[in-house]
């Protein structure tokens, strides 16, 4: 790839198509692939009780481009995500499950099939969920979506066979590739533990989604989205079909809330219907907002921050005396972790409306141009 | 007939409650055009609150007490969280009283403490039984405070100079601002009313039960109640409260009849399912005003 002229002007584009480019400068270049090296080495340097979290966090992340993409880049308030993930979730679980069970299941092993049934079966249900996005605008549509969690949770509730009943909960799919089995602990033969395959195989998951949601936003159809999210009726005046980009907005990010819920359980094993509530909607929203609006670093960065969170707030007590561990006592690290949620979605909109990315963007730019303040 | 009846009874009483949650959200969006996710974290708040005053004050005061008191911490946080957003996209400022619902909830959730515990009302689960039908005391108390405050909230508005500075602002800001309007001032207000409405709302939803986290699940509800009234009607906020709390205890009651391959009782999602219905036939609810867009 050329980047500027060959004789070496920085950042000096002759077309359009340099301009766009996925990796537009040299330094992006290089940090992204420094980023690459050192997540591919992680699993090799972390512990694996600190490695189960990171790669939470990647999965998450899955989840939260999704939410970007319809809500940072086309500006659909969306608060149903977690309705999405769950039948993502379920999607996979059935694919994946055992058909002689106790609930359905098809038994089929061959990960990308479920991975890509989940995401599918989720983008259905955002496509039928689309047409009222359409009719809707703003507030109404984050209302509408709220809704869909409860009506959703009541459907995993009541279809016992799918879900196992509500805190019974069923296994999970259990990833496994051309003989690999990714939830199966070698460490003690000396080869990779569960947290280790886990990790990578999230991480591929990941770059392949951060890629394609990137090629997405930077494409005819994320001008279309950034259009709509500005002011629609504008965009409808310049030829935008709206029901179009919306419906396509819905699919795209149900497809990855799918995908990320077919991958969420798969370290634990075992999931409840009790999961997808309002709660985790709200920490997409959360991961969205804190990292960056309609942006794909941001929102890796706000998703690994998300996930770290239980774990700074478990360390907190040895340095917080009255703060407690226990459940039972007041405060605990449980409220507190739930407290932070809403202090740094608060915060981060007041003081850093770009998030994560915001802060990293003004760091850069500080950097660029030194010694001088602008 | 009697079973119907005693379902609307009770639909009634907590369709009352979700009239005062409703009428808080619709003060807040005609002021500010904002959905202020933070009314179930203030009904929470309000009952706990209340919860811990009536045994040392009496309940009459308590509740009094704790709905002025509600009303200030709404003050609060308008002035802090929300005023330094005023003119930012509206997504921002209901993701940010997203925020404050769960601070304000999580720290008022912590006091419930393990004990059970009630707001201490004089109706507790004590009936009156006309003609078979059982009528809950506390789903009349609701009903009767319900009445009262729409109508002192309508008197306020009609006769109040501040009433009449909001009216105006809600039509047009930049209007009533050069008329003189102090719109912050009406902010500040429309958040204290609605923090105490929904105080009070916390208490009756409350009442005739031990406090417990899920509380606040009643206030969001309302949501599908203020989408049925339209954002900005408060009268369809108090019919749609009260068609909305009806429908829902009618399915509750009749859950065994009509879905009876169904365990869980299909009330609790009955407002959300009316929501999407009415949705589909008028995008702007019963009473809402049809935004005029032409491209």
């Amino acid at each position: 790839m050329t980047i500027g002229t060959p004789w070496g002007r920085p950042e000096l584009y002759t077309d359009y198509k340099q301009d766009m480019a996925l990796l537009n400068t040299r330094a992006k270049t290089l940090g992204v692939a420094a980023i690459l090296v050192v997540a591919a080495l992680l699993p090799l340097l972390v512990a694996d009780d600190l490695l189960v979290i990171l790669g939470g966090g990647l999965v998450l992340a899955i989840g939260a481009l999704g939410l970007n993409l319809v809500t940072g880049y086309a500006g659909q308030v969306s608060l149903g995500h977690a309705f999405f993930v769950g039948v993502g979730a379920y999607t996979a679980a059935v694919m994946a499950g055992d058909p002689d069970g106790r609930y359905l299941g098809l038994g089929i092993d061959f990960m990308p099939l479920w991975l890509l049934g989940a995401g599918l079966i989720a983008a259905l249900f955002g496509a039928l969920v689309a047409p009222l996005a359409t009719r809707l605008r703003g507030l109404y549509l984050a209302i509408v979506t709220l809704g869909l969690v409860f009506i959703g949770q009541y459907l995993f509730f009541e279809w016992n066979d799918l879900s196992g009943g509500p805190q019974v909960g069923r296994e999970a799919a259990k990833p496994e590739l051309f003989g690999i089995e990714f939830t199966v602990d070698n460490g003690f033969k000396g080869g990779w533990t569960e947290e280790q395959k886990l990790f990578w195989l999230f991480l591929a998951v990941l770059v392949i989604a951060a890629v394609a949601a990137r090629n997405v936003a930077r494409s005819r159809i994320g001008r279309a989205f950034a259009a709509i999210r500005d002011r629609d009726v504008a965009a409808g005046v310049m030829g935008v079909n709206l029901t179009h980009y919306k419906v396509i907005a819905f699919t795209l990010s149900s497809f990855y809330a799918g995908v990320a819920g077919a991958l969420m359980y798969s370290a634990s094993g075992h999931f409840t219907p009790e999961s997808f509530s309002l709660l985790m909607s709200v920490q997409f929203i959360a991961i969205v907002l804190i990292g960056g609006v309609a942006t794909v670093s941001g929102t890796i960065m706000g998703a690994l921050l998300i996930a770290l969170l239980p774990r700074i707030a478990g360390e907190l007590p040895a340095f917080v005396p009255f703060l407690s561990s226990s459940a039972s006592e007041h405060p605990n690290v449980f409220e507190f972790e739930q407290v932070m949620y809403g202090v740094l979605i608060v915060a981060f909109l007041l003081f850093e409306p770009r998030g994560l990315f915001g802060i990293w963007h003004r760091v850069r730019t500080y950097w660029k141009s030194f010694p001088f303040s602008y | 007939m009697t079973q119907f009846l005693g379902a609307v009874a009770g639909g009634v009483g907590l369709g009352s409650v979700y009239a005062l949650l409703a009428l808080g959200f619709v003060i807040i969006y005609k002021s500010m055009r904002v959905i202020s996710f933070a009314q179930p974290a203030f009904m929470l708040a309000g009952a706990v609150l209340v919860s811990y005053l009536s045994p040392s004050i009496g309940f009459v005061p308590a509740v009094v007490v704790g709905a002025i008191a509600i009303a200030g911490v709404a003050l609060v946080v308008e002035r802090v969280a929300i005023r330094p957003m005023v003119g930012k996209a509206v997504f921002v400022i209901a993701i940010i009283t997203i925020g404050i619902d769960i601070v304000v909830r999580v720290v008022a959730g912590a006091f419930i403490g393990r004990d059970p515990r009630q707001v201490g009302d004089p109706w507790g689960i004590d009936a009156w039984e006309i003609g078979g039908v059982y009528i809950a005391h506390r789903h009349i108390a609701a009903f009767l405070v319900t009445t009262v405050l729409v109508l002192a909230l309508f008197a306020f508005f009609r006769w109040t100079p501040i009433g009449l500075a909001m009216r105006a602002s809600a039509l047009d800001q930049e209007a009533a601002m050069a008329q003189g309007v102090s719109v912050g001032a009406v902010f500040a207000v429309s958040w204290a009313l609605a923090g105490g409405l929904a105080a009070v709302a916390g208490v009756f939803a409350a009442s005739g039960r031990t406090m417990d986290q899920n509380l606040w699940h009643i206030a969001l509800a309302a949501l599908p109640v203020i989408i049925l009234g339209g954002l900005d009607s408060l009268g369809g906020a108090v019919i749609g409260g009260l068609l909305i709390g009806v429908a829902q205890q009618v399915v509750a009651s009749y859950h065994r009849q009509w879905f009876p391959g169904l365990d869980t009782n299909i009330g609790s999602i009955t407002p959300y399912l009316v929501m999407l219905v009415v949705l589909l036939v008028r995008p702007y609810g019963l009473f809402g005003t049809r935004e005029v867009e032409r491209v």
